[in-house]
C-alpha cells in the first residue's frame, strides 16, 4: 500500500516536472549561432547534402571515433563474458525445429537487408542514416540468418579481420586529415566534388563506409558468439 | 499534422500498454517493436530523419529480432530442462 502510494506520488512528481516543461516551451524563432554556422558553412565547406552527416563525421569527428571505441568496448566485454561459457559441440540436433516459412523468407529477405544496410551507409552524406545505422542493418540481416539456421557457423576470424581494418583505416584516414588538410578527421583530404553525387564531400563517404563495416561486424560477432555459446 | 501526432502519439501508450499487459511473450515482443516504429515515425514528423531511421533500425528491428532469439534459446533450454525430469 506504502509502495503503491510513493510510485503514484513519484508518477504524479515526473507528471509536474514535465508540465512545467511544456508549459514553458516556446519554439525558436530562428537558428541559434551553432546551427546557423553548420546549416551556413557545411555546403561550401564539406560538400555534404545532409548537414547532420556533416556535424557527425566531420566538425564532430573525434565524438564518432569515441563513440566507434565504446561499441568496440563493449563487444570486447561481450566477448570476454561469453569465452567463459561453453561451447557448443560443432554436430549437434538444432534446438528448436525451424519453421518453413522463416527459413525461405530469410533465404529470400537476408540479401534485399544486406543490400539496404550497405546503401545506408554509403548514402550517408545525401540521405538520412549512415554508418551506424546501416551497420545495425546489416548486423540484424546476421541476426536473421541466426534465426533461420541456430547452428551456422560464422567464421569469426574474417569478422575479426573486417572490424580491425576497418577500425584502423579510419585511424589512418583521421591522421591523413592531419597531415594533408585542416585537422583530425578534415574530410578534405579528397576533392569535395558536385554537392549531391555519390562521389563528393571528401571523405566522408569513406569514412562513413568503414564506420558501417566496423558497427556491423561488431554487432555480428556479439550476436555470433551469443548463438555459439551454450551456457554459461 | 497535429491530429496524426497525436494519433500517432496514442497508438504508441496503446502499444506500450498491450507490452506490458499481455499474457504471451511473443505479442508482448511485438508490441514493443511496433512502438518503436511508431515512435520512429513521430520522430520523421518531427523532421530528424537520422533519428527516425536510428530508431527503426535498432530500436524496432534489432531489438526485436534479439529478443525473438533470447526467447528462442530460453525455450530451448525450457524443453531441455524438461527431458532431464
Amino acid at each position: 500500500m506504502i509502495r503503491r502510494a510513493v510510485v503514484l506520488a513519484l508518477v504524479l512528481a515526473m507528471g509536474a516536472i514535465f508540465a512545467t516543461l511544456l508549459a514553458g516551451y516556446a519554439p525558436d524563432g530562428d537558428l541559434n549561432l551553432t546551427a546557423r554556422y553548420y546549416a551556413d558553412r557545411t555546403a561550401p565547406d564539406i560538400g555534404s547534402a545532409n548537414i547532420v552527416t556533416a556535424i557527425i563525421v566531420t566538425y564532430r569527428g573525434l565524438d564518432t571515433l569515441g563513440e566507434v571505441t565504446v561499441l568496440f568496448l563493449s563487444a570486447t566485454i561481450v566477448g570476454l563474458v561469453l569465452a567463459g561459457g561453453r561451447r557448443r559441440e560443432t554436430a549437434q540436433r538444432p534446438p528448436v525445429p525451424v519453421g518453413e516459412l522463416l527459413t525461405t523468407g530469410s533465404r529470400f529477405l537476408v540479401p534485399l537487408i544486406m543490400l539496404l544496410g550497405v546503401y545506408v551507409f554509403v548514402n550517408g552524406h545525401l540521405t538520412p542514416g549512415g554508418g551506424f545505422q546501416g551497420g545495425a542493418v546489416v548486423a540484424s540481416g546476421v541476426l536473421l540468418m541466426l534465426l533461420a539456421d541456430p547452428l551456422k557457423h560464422f567464421s569469426h576470424r574474417l569478422i575479426a579481420a573486417v572490424e580491425s581494418v576497418a577500425g584502423f583505416a579510419y585511424v589512418v584516414i583521421g591522421v591523413l586529415g592531419l597531415v594533408l588538410a585542416g585537422g583530425f578527421l578534415d574530410n578534405r583530404i579528397l576533392p569535395l566534388g558536385e554537392l549531391g553525387a555519390l562521389a563528393s564531400a571528401g571523405a566522408i563517404p569513406l569514412i562513413y563506409s568503414l564506420v558501417g563495416l566496423k558497427v556491423g561486424a561488431e554487432f555480428s560477432s556479439m550476436l555470433a558468439s551469443l548463438s555459439e555459446t551454450e551456457e554459461l | 499534422m497535429l491530429a496524426m501526432t497525436l494519433l500517432l502519439c496514442v497508438a504508441m501508450i496503446g502499444a506500450a500498454l498491450v507490452a506490458i499487459r499481455t499474457d504471451g511473450l511473443p505479442v508482448s515482443i511485438l508490441a514493443a517493436g511496433l512502438l518503436s516504429l511508431l515512435a520512429s515515425v513521430v520522430f520523421l514528423v518531427l523532421a530528424s530523419p537520422d533519428v527516425a531511421m536510428t530508431e527503426a533500425a535498432i530500436g524496432s528491428g534489432l531489438t526485436t529480432f534479439l529478443f525473438f532469439f533470447v526467447l528462442g534459446r530460453v525455450r530451448s533450454g525450457e524443453r531441455e530442462g524438461g527431458e532431464h525430469d
